[in-house]
């Protein structure tokens, strides 16, 4: 008889006192305040006067063993024996003496991890799996990204942009990625292609009906065999269906390209929370280093740059300006597009007379 | 050695250049692993199409129904067998972090050894998702490399419909502005709903998220369906001394530019003697001055936290923000996190009865309306909850009277 298969241990969620460098641990919930002695380290005291500074280092987000290890190496030889991971795939390395702090920058910049990603600064992206891995991907996040940072690392090593600036890519338009200052995310242009010949085998027809966000899709019997079909004239492109129906193919090599959108905030400080925004679109997937995306994000950097007052995210930059500002400062054409026809879009029109001559 | 490189012209461009490459660091484990030389097979293939080749599956461990995300191959030869086979399998596996994403480096060094003798060695230190994702492994490792990570002490995160892995900021362990303590937070919440995580029966994805302050840093408004997030209902601390110093070295002007003028409450006054005068009462904790002033402001004492409810990404009817549906709640004892314990069951056990197929909670909420969700979890109004009250007529009001009476009542209390 086989052995009994081993049943999970249910552990849930582990205690994180339990993986806290000591500073940390003895500190906790005792912070007193943070400066920034240089870009890309922090530095807290506690009430306590315990100090700890933070060095934060860039990572490829998708890392090997080898690599992981080569940096557990330094964080034991030059930290003290622990990381953490941002939530944009930066590394911290926590010490609790200043004079450790250069040594270790020197061992991470020679490792070939760039230290910055704090304030003013562009942080590195959060971005989704794409064709490495995801099964719906229209292009690969993490190319792009290591394309658009190769040209933009100065601006994440140093804190020089008026506030800070939170960059996202998605590969699909469900945008895993999240809101950003600037996001930078696949749009779909055509209809599903539908493989008639699959459909019937491998979907669950009536909740690829109910996915639709626009009720274009409907059941329909094609060469014999159940199917769906799409009413194209009323079909937004935005490939709903495709999860859950692969044969609804919604990746067109040709036709699905890159929009970019900005002033997204998760942040609550001076305004609400916010969406971003589409500034501009038919930007061409072009791999491996998808040069038109990189040219279209530096020219909406470099117009906020010239033009925020500090402390303004881009979006707020973008509402004092005006939109038409906005549009002529980055150069960006005003399209048709721009125009928001979803429910509730008239929120986003003009309903005022505040116009800028 | 592993078998020999496939040619990779477009990816080689993607190892020049000051940025981490992805691309070396698969390479690197190409040297002696036949998933990574296949992995780049096929990754060069989808940059030379521009198209994805993977499909999803059916792939899990005994005793969880989810946690793993299953890829499979779509790439073959006319004969259907797969064009890279030692990619053909190439299975994520979704591993819950501690709060925070703190690790040493022993724990992270096991990781890796376990992984070497399963995987791929490809691992996302933190997805989207919030999890610590190993990234490639086949049908039949995807158990033993569970296996001996469940052993290790970690546990298996959330994908489908169900609970998923949660994210709380660093927080009280290294932040001068947490309010309460996120990680024991994070770690009620989620492991109060283990059986609803690791088996997927909702009517869709349930996200937990939690910030320690206004900050947001884990976007948990818009990105999660139950947003915690730090607030004090006390007056904001101020050290006047160290205000004055502010002011004498960054000047009047920049101070009232960059300071006073960016309240969006108009809650702050410069005095004339460089103080700073604060209108508590109408200070809505957004984070911004104590964010420039660093050293002179600080949260009050009075800590707890605000919950917000429903916030999502695009599918299906536009992305939503999450509302408040708790202006404040102490979180400091023992009671305030068995009360947060009950909230996220609460909330969760409604999800999971009232939400159509594919529904998140925030479209739920959309569906049937603030008022009958509140009503569901046994929350009152609170004129907390809106940005401004209804500006059309089309509603039926005939328990005016009594709802005023309630009002006068809670008013009373």
């Amino acid at each position: 008889m086989a052995d009994a298969p081993r049943m999970p241990d249910e552990i849930g969620v582990r205690d994180i006192q339990e993986f806290l460098h000591p500073v940390m641990k003895k500190n906790y919930g005792n912070w007193k305040y943070h400066d920034r002695p240089r870009p890309g380290v922090l530095h807290h005291v506690a009430h306590s006067g315990d100090e700890i500074w933070t060095v934060r280092a860039a990572t490829s987000r998708q890392m090997d063993i080898h690599q992981i290890r080569e940096l557990m190496d330094i964080a034991d030889d030059f930290a003290e024996g622990y990381i953490r991971f941002t939530i944009r795939s930066n590394m911290e390395f926590m010490v609790s003496e200043e004079s450790k702090v250069q040594p270790l920058i020197d061992a991470l910049t020679a490792h070939g991890n760039p230290i910055g990603g704090t304030g003013n600064s562009v942080s590195t992206v959060s971005h989704t799996q794409g064709w490495l891995h995801c099964d719906i991907p229209g292009t690969d996040a993490s190319g792009a990204v290591k394309a658009l940072m190769d040209e933009i690392i100065d601006e994440f090593t140093h804190e020089e942009m008026p506030n800070r600036v939170r960059l996202t890519s998605s590969c699909c338009q469900i945008n895993c990625g999240g809101q950003g200052d600037i996001a930078i995310n696949i749009q779909h242009t055509k209809p599903p292609k539908i493989d008639h010949s699959q459909v019937g085998n491998v979907c669950e027809r009536p909740t690829v009906v109910a996915r639709c966000p626009v009720a274009a899709i409907r059941p329909a019997m094609v060469n014999g065999k159940p199917s769906l079909e799409v009413d194209e004239k009323k079909c937004i492109c935005c490939g709903a269906c495709f999860p859950p129906c692969p044969p609804m193919q919604i990746n067109d090599p040709e036709h699905s390209n890159f929009a970019v959108w900005v002033g997204g905030k998760h942040s609550n400080a001076r305004s609400k929370p916010t969406f971003h925004k589409l500034v501009a679109s038919g930007i061409p997937n072009n791999p491996p280093r998808w040069p038109e995306v990189s040219k279209i994000v530096k020219q909406i950097l470099a117009a906020y740059k010239a033009d925020a007052k500090d402390y303004e995210r881009i979006g707020e930059w973008a509402d004092r300006i005006g939109w038409p500002s906005f549009f002529e400062k980055t150069g960006l054409p005003f399209t048709k597009y721009h125009i928001d026809s979803w429910r509730g879009g008239r929120a986003n029109l003009n309903a005022s007379a505040h116009i800028r001559f | 050695m592993a078998k020999q490189m496939h040619d990779t012209p477009m990816l080689d461009q993607l190892e020049s250049g000051p940025w981490p490459s992805f691309i070396s660091g698969i390479k690197r484990l190409a040297k002696d692993n036949d998933i990574a030389v296949d992995l780049l097979g096929q990754l060069e293939t989808s940059y030379e199409t521009k198209k994805g080749y993977w499909k999803g599956g059916t792939v899990g461990v005994v005793g969880y129904g989810g946690g793993v995300i299953p890829r499979f191959t779509e790439l073959k030869n006319e004969d259907g067998t797969p064009k890279f086979p030692d990619a053909a399998e190439f299975h994520t596996i979704r591993i819950m972090p501690p709060p925070g994403s703190h690790f040493d480096t022993k724990t992270l060094r096991n990781m890796c050894d376990i992984w070497e003798k399963y995987g791929s060695g490809l691992i996302c230190g933190i997805g989207q998702s919030g999890d610590i994702m190993f990234q490639g492994c086949s049908s039949a490792n995807v158990q033993p490399f569970f296996n001996e990570i469940n052993e290790m002490g970690f546990d298996m995160g959330g994908a489908g419909p169900a609970v998923r892995t949660s994210m709380s900021c660093v927080g009280a362990a290294r932040c001068e502005q947490s309010n309460f303590d996120e990680g024991r937070a994070m770690r009620t919440l989620v492991n109060n709903a283990l059986d609803d995580l690791h088996r997927p029966a909702l009517p869709y994805k349930m996200k937990y998220k939690v910030s320690g302050c206004a900050n947001d840093c884990m976007n948990a408004i818009h990105r999660s369906d139950f947003a915690v997030i730090g607030t004090w209902r006390d007056d904001m601390k101020v050290d006047q001394a160290e205000v004055k110093a502010f002011v004498e070295n960054k000047g009047r002007k920049y101070v009232i530019d960059n300071v006073i003028t960016r309240c969006p409450t108009q809650a702050l006054s410069l005095n004339d003697d460089d103080t700073l005068a604060v209108d508590n009462g109408n200070c809505v904790r957004c984070m911004h001055c104590l964010n420039v002033m660093n050293k002179a402001l600080s949260p009050g004492d009075d800590g707890g936290v605000s919950v917000l409810i429903g916030g999502k990404r695009t599918l299906k009817i536009g992305d939503l923000m999450g509302t408040v549906i708790v202006p404040f709640h102490k979180m400091e004892t023992d009671e305030d996190f068995e009360w947060l314990e009950e909230l996220g069951t609460e909330v969760l056990d409604f999800f999971a009865e009232n939400a159509l197929e594919h529904e998140r909670t925030g479209e739920m909420i959309e569906r049937i309306g603030l008022t009958n969700f509140l009503e569901g979890i046994g929350i009152e109004i609170d004129p907390n909850m809106i940005a401004q009250p209804r500006t059309n007529p089309y509603v039926r009001m005939d328990e005016w009277d009594e709802e005023a009476a309630k009002w006068e009542e809670r008013k009373a209390q």
